[in-house]
C-alpha cells in the first residue's frame, strides 16, 4: 500500500480535475461583470485552481529573514552605506488582481527597507513605480499601495511613476549580445543600490523581467514585445519555454552587470475571494445552501445594476491574499525560489490536451484595474494569458477551438486606453495580421504626440500598448483553429477580432463540436483564482 | 524635410487667453501718451462688446477690429507685439504647452501654428515655442503703414482647413500623417482635414465631436 503522504498528494492533484457526470452541479462561470450558471456536457473536464496554500505566519519576519539571508548577495544592511543613493523600484497596480487588502505587501516591504535605510544613514531615497508603458498610477492608488505614512513622506518628489518618454529621464546601457537596446530610468541608473519590490502574481513576472521591462522604454521593449518573439514563445509562464523571458534575461543580465540590484520577491497564494464572495473559490460540489443563496443574490444584484456600477462594485472588493514566500537577493537565484513557490500554488497536472477549451473571462485584467475590460483586453485575457497558463504545452490542441465567455461589449475607457480606441476601430478593420500591424503602424502610435502626452501627463497607457495586447495573443491565435465568444452582446466586436459568436455556451459547444467532431474532448479552466496546467 | 506636420491652433489651445485680449492690448498701446488714456477707456468699454461679437462670429469680429491698426507703422506694431507677448501671451501659456510641442517635434513633425490672429502678433510666441512656421492673417501695409485691412483669405473656421491643405501641398507633406490640435468646434474643419486630429481643452461641442469620432482628448494644464 502507498504511504499516506503519497496518497494525500495524489488526492490533492486529482481533486483539482473533475470530470462532469450526469449529476454534476451547474458551474458558476465568470462572464464579464456578471456570472453564468451552466450545465456542461457529460465528460467535460473541469480544472479547478488549487486551494490556497498556507501563508507565512508572520510576513514582516519573513521579509526580515529574506533580506538578512539573501540569495547570492550580501544582506541588505551590509549594502547600505551612509550618503548613498538608493532607489526602490516597485511593481505597479497591474498585480495582484484584484488589488490586495491593505496593507499591501509592497507597503510592508517598504516600511522595513526604508526604516533600515534610515538607520544606515541613507537619506537620498526615491521610490519609483515600475509602470513601464502602463498608465501612471493615480494619487489615490499610490497612497493605497504604500500606505499613508510613506506616501506623505515621499510623494510627489520622491515617490513617482516611471516616465518612459521623458527625454532626459532615460539612460542607455550597452546593448546585449543580440543587439537589443537596454534603457533604464535615469534615477535608477544613477543609484548606488536598487531595491526591487516585487509581487509575483504570476510566474511570468519577476526575475529579469522586473528591471528589464519595468523601468525601460519603447526603444528597449520593442526587442521582445513583438510578434516574432511571441510566436517563438510556447508559454509566457515558464521561463524555459518563453522567448520573451529569454530576451528579458539578456537585457536583465546587462542591467545586473552595470547596476547593483537587490530583488525582494514575494509569492502569493490563491485566496482571491474573501468575505461575501468566498464561495467563488469553491467547487460547485462543495457549495452550501448559503453559498447558493449568496451566489443567486449577487447574480441578481449585478444583473440589475448598470454595467459601470457593477464594475465599481466588483472592483471595490479587495483580495485577502496571503504571502506564501519572501525571497531576496540576486536576480536569478531569488526568482528561482519564487517560481518554485508560485508553481506549487498554481500548477495542476492534467492528462492530455483537449479539442475544445472554455475560458470564462472575468471583469478584470492587469490592464483594466479601476477601468473597463475592453475588447482588446478580452482578447489578451483569452488568447494571451489564459491560453499561456501552462508550462509549454497548451491545454487546447493545435487547431482546436477556444470558447471565451464574455459579453464582448464595445466599450473603451478614453482616459486609460485612448490609443486602444483608434487601434480597434481604425486598424483592425484593415488587418489583423500582427506582422503587418507592427510594420505599418506601431511606430506611428508609439510616437503620436497626443498619446505620449496622455501617457506622461494623464493616466493613459502608452500609445503602443494596444499593439502589445494584440501581439500577446499571437501564439494563441496561431495555435487555435477557431475562437467563439459565448454570450457576446453584439456581432461586430467578435467579427473585428476574427471570432465567431453565439448567444449561449451550449450553442458555442455545439458549434465547436461541429468544427472538431462529435467526439471532441472538452476542458473548462475554472478561472479565477489563478490556475496553470501541466499537460502530460 | 519632415513628411508630416503638427498644426496647432493658438487661442485656448496653447494659451489660456483668446484673441480679444490681444486686440485690447493693441488698442490700448497705440499712439500718443495722451491718446492712451482715452483709448484705454474706450477699449475697456468696448471689451464686453468685443467678447460678444467674438462669440457670435469671429470673422466679423476680426474685420471689425482690424481697423484699430489703421495708420500704425509696421515697426511700431512689431515692437508692441514683443511687449504684448511678454505681458499677455507668455503668462497665459499652459504649463504643458511646451512639452506637447516638443513631443510633436520629437515624433518628426514640423511645428506649425494656425491662428486667426495677425502674423506679427504671433511671431514672438512662435519663436518662443520653437515653431517652424505659422499660418496666420496678414495685415496689408502701404508705405510702411497698416491699412486696417487684411490680405485675404482670412484665416478662420473652415478657411483654416483650406490653408492647411494648401500648406501641405506646397511643403510636400502628407495630410494623412499630419496632426491637428484645437480647442474649439469652430475649428472642426481644421481637425477633420488632417489625419490625426486631437481636441485640446475642448468646448462642449468639440468634446462631443471628439468622442463621436474617437479623437484623443487632451486636457492641457
Amino acid at each position: 500500500m502507498r504511504p499516506f503522504k503519497t496518497l494525500q498528494k495524489l488526492y490533492d492533484e486529482e481533486s483539482q480535475v473533475v470530470i462532469t457526470e450526469k449529476g454534476s452541479p451547474p458551474r458558476v462561470l465568470f462572464h464579464g461583470e456578471n456570472f453564468l450558471q451552466e450545465d456542461l456536457p457529460v465528460g467535460t473536464r473541469v480544472i479547478f485552481p488549487r486551494p490556497p496554500l498556507a501563508g507565512v505566519p508572520n510576513v514582516k519576519a519573513a521579509i526580515r529573514y529574506a533580506i538578512n539571508h539573501p540569495e547570492g548577495m550580501e544582506p541588505l544592511h551590509a549594502l547600505l552605506k551612509p550618503g548613498m543613493r538608493l532607489t526602490c523600484v516597485i511593481d505597479d497596480i497591474s498585480v495582484p488582481l484584484p488589488p490586495m487588502v491593505t496593507p499591501d505587501v509592497r507597503q510592508t516591504i517598504l516600511e522595513i527597507v526604508l526604516e533600515l535605510a534610515a538607520d544606515s544613514g541613507v537619506d537620498d531615497v526615491h521610490l519609483v513605480i515600475a509602470n513601464a508603458l502602463h498608465r501612471r498610477m493615480t494619487e489615490g492608488e499610490m497612497k493605497r499601495m504604500v500606505g499613508e505614512k510613506i506616501f506623505d513622506a515621499y510623494y510627489p518628489d520622491r515617490y513617482y511613476n516611471h516616465d518612459a518618454e521623458d527625454p532626459d529621464g532615460m539612460v542607455a546601457l550597452e546593448r546585449t549580445s543580440h543587439g537589443e537596446e537596454v534603457s533604464v530610468n535615469r534615477r535608477v541608473a544613477e543609484s548606488d543600490l536598487i531595491v526591487y519590490v516585487n509581487v509575483n502574481f504570476v510566474p511570468m513576472n519577476g526575475g529579469h523581467k522586473s528591471m528589464g521591462t519595468g523601468v525601460s522604454n519603447y526603444a528597449s521593449l520593442r526587442h521582445h514585445h513583438n510578434p516574432k518573439t511571441i510566436r517563438a514563445s510556447d508559454s509566457y509562464m515558464e521561463p524555459k519555454t518563453s522567448a520573451l523571458y529569454k530576451s528579458n534575461e539578456r537585457i536583465g543580465r546587462n542591467i545586473d552587470k552595470h547596476l547593483k540590484v537587490f530583488h525582494i520577491e514575494t509569492a502569493l497564494n490563491n485566496r482571491m475571494f474573501g468575505g461575501p464572495t468566498d464561495f467563488l473559490a469553491k467547487k460547485e460540489e462543495d457549495y452550501t445552501e448559503g453559498d447558493r443563496l449568496k451566489f443567486q443574490a449577487m447574480r441578481f444584484a449585478l444583473s440589475k445594476l448598470p454595467r459601470a456600477a457593477a464594475r465599481k462594485v466588483l472592483n471595490s472588493v479587495p483580495a485577502p491574499y496571503d504571502v506564501t514566500g519572501v525571497y531576496a537577493g540576486a536576480t536569478e537565484p531569488t526568482h528561482a525560489k519564487t517560481l518554485e513557490t508560485s508553481y506549487k500554488q498554481y500548477v495542476v497536472p492534467v492528462e492530455g490536451q483537449s479539442d475544445i477549451v472554455i475560458f470564462p473571462i472575468p471583469f478584470i485584467s492587469p490592464y483594466s484595474v479601476n477601468s473597463i475590460l475592453n475588447p482588446l483586453l478580452v482578447q489578451v485575457m483569452g488568447l494571451g494569458y489564459f491560453y499561456n497558463l501552462n508550462r509549454g504545452v497548451p491545454l487546447v490542441k493545435k487547431g482546436g477551438v477556444l470558447i471565451l465567455l464574455h459579453p464582448a461589449y464595445d466599450e473603451f475607457d478614453p482616459e486609460h486606453h485612448p490609443s486602444y480606441i483608434e487601434f480597434f476601430h481604425r486598424l483592425l478593420p484593415e488587418t489583423r495580421d500582427s506582422m503587418k500591424l507592427e510594420h505599418k503602424y506601431e511606430r506611428e502610435f508609439a510616437e503620436n504626440p497626443s498619446y505620449v502626452h496622455l501617457y506622461r501627463k494623464g493616466n493613459a497607457y502608452h500609445g503602443v500598448h494596444p499593439f502589445y495586447m494584440w501581439y500577446w495573443g499571437e501564439n494563441g491565435r496561431q495555435h487555435v483553429g477557431k475562437v467563439i465568444v459565448a454570450g457576446a452582446e453584439n456581432n461586430h466586436v467578435p467579427a473585428l477580432m476574427g471570432w465567431e459568436r453565439t448567444d449561449t455556451l451550449t450553442e458555442a459547444i455545439e458549434e465547436a463540436r461541429g468544427f472538431m467532431g462529435r467526439s471532441a474532448t472538452i476542458s473548462l479552466l475554472r478561472i479565477a483564482p489563478t490556475v496553470m496546467v501541466d499537460v502530460k | 524635410m519632415s513628411a508630416k506636420a503638427a498644426f496647432f491652433d493658438v487661442d485656448g489651445t496653447l494659451v489660456k487667453t483668446n484673441v480679444v485680449h490681444v486686440y485690447a492690448y493693441y488698442a490700448m498701446n497705440r499712439g500718443s501718451v495722451l491718446g492712451i488714456a482715452g483709448r484705454t477707456l474706450s477699449t475697456a468699454l468696448s471689451v464686453p462688446l468685443f467678447g460678444v461679437m467674438d462669440a457670435l462670429d469671429r470673422k466679423t469680429f476680426n474685420e471689425f477690429f482690424y481697423r484699430y491698426y489703421a495708420g500704425l507703422s509696421e515697426d511700431r506694431l512689431v515692437t508692441i507685439a514683443e511687449d504684448m507677448f511678454e505681458d499677455v501671451l507668455q503668462p497665459a501659456l499652459f504649463e504643458q504647452t511646451q512639452d506637447l510641442i516638443d513631443q510633436a517635434r520629437r515624433s518628426g513633425c514640423k511645428i506649425v501654428l494656425v491662428t486667426g490672429a495677425l502674423d506679427f502678433t504671433m511671431r514672438p510666441l512662435a519663436r518662443h515655442l520653437g515653431a517652424d512656421d505659422m499660418i496666420a492673417n496678414k495685415m496689408q501695409f502701404v508705405g510702411g503703414k497698416a491699412t486696417g485691412k487684411v490680405i485675404p483669405p482670412i484665416i478662420e473656421g473652415a478657411n483654416k482647413a483650406n490653408a492647411i491643405r494648401a500648406y501641405c501641398t506646397k511643403e510636400g507633406l502628407s495630410l494623412d500623417k499630419c496632426h491637428g490640435y484645437s480647442d474649439s468646434a469652430s475649428d472642426y474643419a481644421m481637425l477633420a482635414v488632417v489625419g490625426r486630429p486631437t481636441a485640446v481643452n475642448p468646448d462642449l461641442r468639440l468634446r462631443s465631436i471628439a468622442r463621436a469620432y474617437n479623437w484623443p482628448i487632451l486636457d492641457l494644464k
